[in-house]
């Protein structure tokens, strides 16, 4: 797993209270790992603050699953 | 419609002189004061450095399992007032057998009130966004659901799927007392069959304090913090800010002895006044005073003389004490002198959104056990010439005597009154 998979991963154990073996790429956010809406604001504020990019809203209406938000992030890194 | 008969049938306290109710009520029967040095933050700065605090009050202990990261979750996003008055709800209820088999949650409400609501959570986020202003806001998502003042009664409701009437009522000072007049008030008009109310506060952090402080409310006696709390006392300077959260299950009569529920107490009367006078100041004649106390014995149906014992609002402020005492005496006449009379917020401090209902605890376990809480700190000859000692005043020593009746006086900023009477409960009367 990349670096950036596993902060990605700790952010959302620490967060959304889950296990670590569930935060799978492939899981999503509101079904697989049960985050209503505010938890999912909250988590974009974290990712935002930890990796230092800027999310906007319409491109983390479209971050659902895990592997999503690695990517995103990692796509922002290189550019 | 015939009101039903409402007891209370549990209780539940986090407070500044204990995490259970025993505790604490075996404390304030010692006289002991919960004051000590503020170690919520950094009071060095501060005119008030002391504070009646929670000891020792671990959230992870009181209410989940630390390894239960869904639970840990839910931890972190309540404020400390919604921590307290969840473990008291939880004591409450489990003493109450509330989550038996066999009743209908549905039926059961939640009327759990603050008077601020979650000032440490505004305060950190308010601070967060003037630190970083120029990033623009960056607010947690759970800032407002975690702040609010009703948040508390939204959360015992959501633990344990009850689904009668869900509110908070906030009333600075006296918000517990009605709260709890609400609740008596809904249970006796058959729109639930149990409410789970009280009060809960966490006010001890910089805004609070400083806060107070700006207004000359509370005390500064910091080189003697314990005997700070002087109610009736010429030496007085102010009230000491309590923190906590005490939780009353107030029942309908036959539905506690259906089940065969432990009855500590009947709720016999409430009632409600404003002064209509000034933002802080109590009224000087206590007009207020006088008629929420009537209005509260009209309520319960007795005469002012069956009244055996008033916890007083007595916060230990110049102005404040004189009033009340005067409305008492106007009240009650000859009798003022014959009933106890005593300010346990020289104990606990003054809790605040929490203290209608701390008191409303004492004077249901003063009914129960015929022993009157003192009002402690006053020392020999320190008398203040406007009142008058020949109103018992339980000064420094419990005082055993049988207490039939028992009244709760509260008074918040804003000149809210409301007082709630309390009867000791016999099998078959």
């Amino acid at each position: 797993m990349s670096e950036i998979a596993e902060k990605v991963q700790s952010i959302i154990v620490d967060k959304l209270g889950v296990a670590e073996a569930e935060v799978t790429p492939e899981a999503t956010f509101a079904q697989d790992l049960g985050a209503d809406s505010l938890d999912t604001v909250e988590l974009i504020m974290q990712l935002e603050q930890e990796f230092d990019v800027k999310i906007p809203e319409d491109e983390a209406n479209k971050i659902q699953t895990v592997g999503d938000a690695i990517k995103f992030i990692e796509d922002a890194q290189k550019a | 419609m015939e009101l039903k008969r409402v007891v209370v049938t549990g209780l539940g306290a986090i407070t500044p002189l204990g995490n259970d109710v025993d505790t604490t009520w075996q404390a304030a029967l010692k006289g002991e004061s919960g004051a000590g040095p503020i170690t919520h933050f950094d009071a060095s700065l501060f005119k008030t450095q002391f504070a009646c605090e929670v000891k020792g009050f671990d959230y992870k202990m009181a209410m989940y399992n630390p390894d239960d990261r869904a639970e840990m979750k839910e931890v972190r996003r309540t404020d400390l007032y919604s921590q307290y008055a969840l473990a008291a709800a939880k004591q409450a209820i489990v003493d109450a057998r509330l989550l038996d088999e066999g009743i209908d949650r549905n039926e059961v409400g939640v009327i759990f009130a603050s008077g601020i609501g979650g000032l440490h959570t505004f305060e950190n986020e308010a601070g967060n966004y003037a630190k970083n202003e120029a990033d623009g806001p960056r607010y947690s998502p759970f800032f407002i659901p975690t702040m609010i003042a009703d948040i508390a009664a939204g959360h015992i409701s959501m633990r344990y799927g009850f689904r009668g009437p869900n509110f908070g009522v906030v009333s600075a000072c006296a918000t517990s007392t009605n709260a709890m007049i609400d609740a008596f008030n809904y249970v006796r008009l058959g729109k639930a069959t149990a409410i789970v109310t009280g009060g809960s506060e966490a006010p001890i952090f910089p805004a609070g304090v400083g806060g107070f402080n700006a207004m000359r409310a509370i005390s500064t006696r910091n080189d003697d913090p314990k005997t700070a709390s002087r109610p009736f006392s010429a030496s007085r300077d102010g009230f000491v800010i309590g923190e906590g959260a005490v939780c009353l299950i107030f029942e309908e009569l036959e539905h506690a002895l259906a089940r065969g529920a432990r009855i500590y107490g009947e709720v016999i009367g409430g009632g409600m006044s404003g002064d209509a006078h000034h933002i802080t100041a109590p009224h000087p004649e206590g007009l207020g005073a006088k008629l929420v106390m009537q209005r509260a014995i009209d309520d319960a149906g007795i005469r002012p003389d069956e009244v055996d014992y008033v916890n007083v609002h007595g916060t230990s402020t110049p102005l404040g004490d004189v009033g009340e005492a005067k409305a008492i005496k106007d009240v009650f006449g000859d009798h003022a002198y014959q009933m106890n009379i005593s300010s346990t917020k020289s104990m606990t401090g003054h809790m605040l959104g929490a203290t209608g209902a701390m008191e409303a605890l004492f004077c249901v376990l003063a009914c129960q056990h015929n022993i009157v809480p003192p009002t402690i700190n006053h020392a020999d000859g320190d008398d203040d010439e406007q009142l008058d000692y020949k109103m018992n005043f339980t000064f420094n020593k419990a005082q055993e005597r049988e207490v039939n009746i028992a009244l709760s006086n509260t008074f918040g900023f804003g000149g809210h009154n409301a007082s709630i009477i309390v009867k000791k409960y016999k099998v078959g009367l």
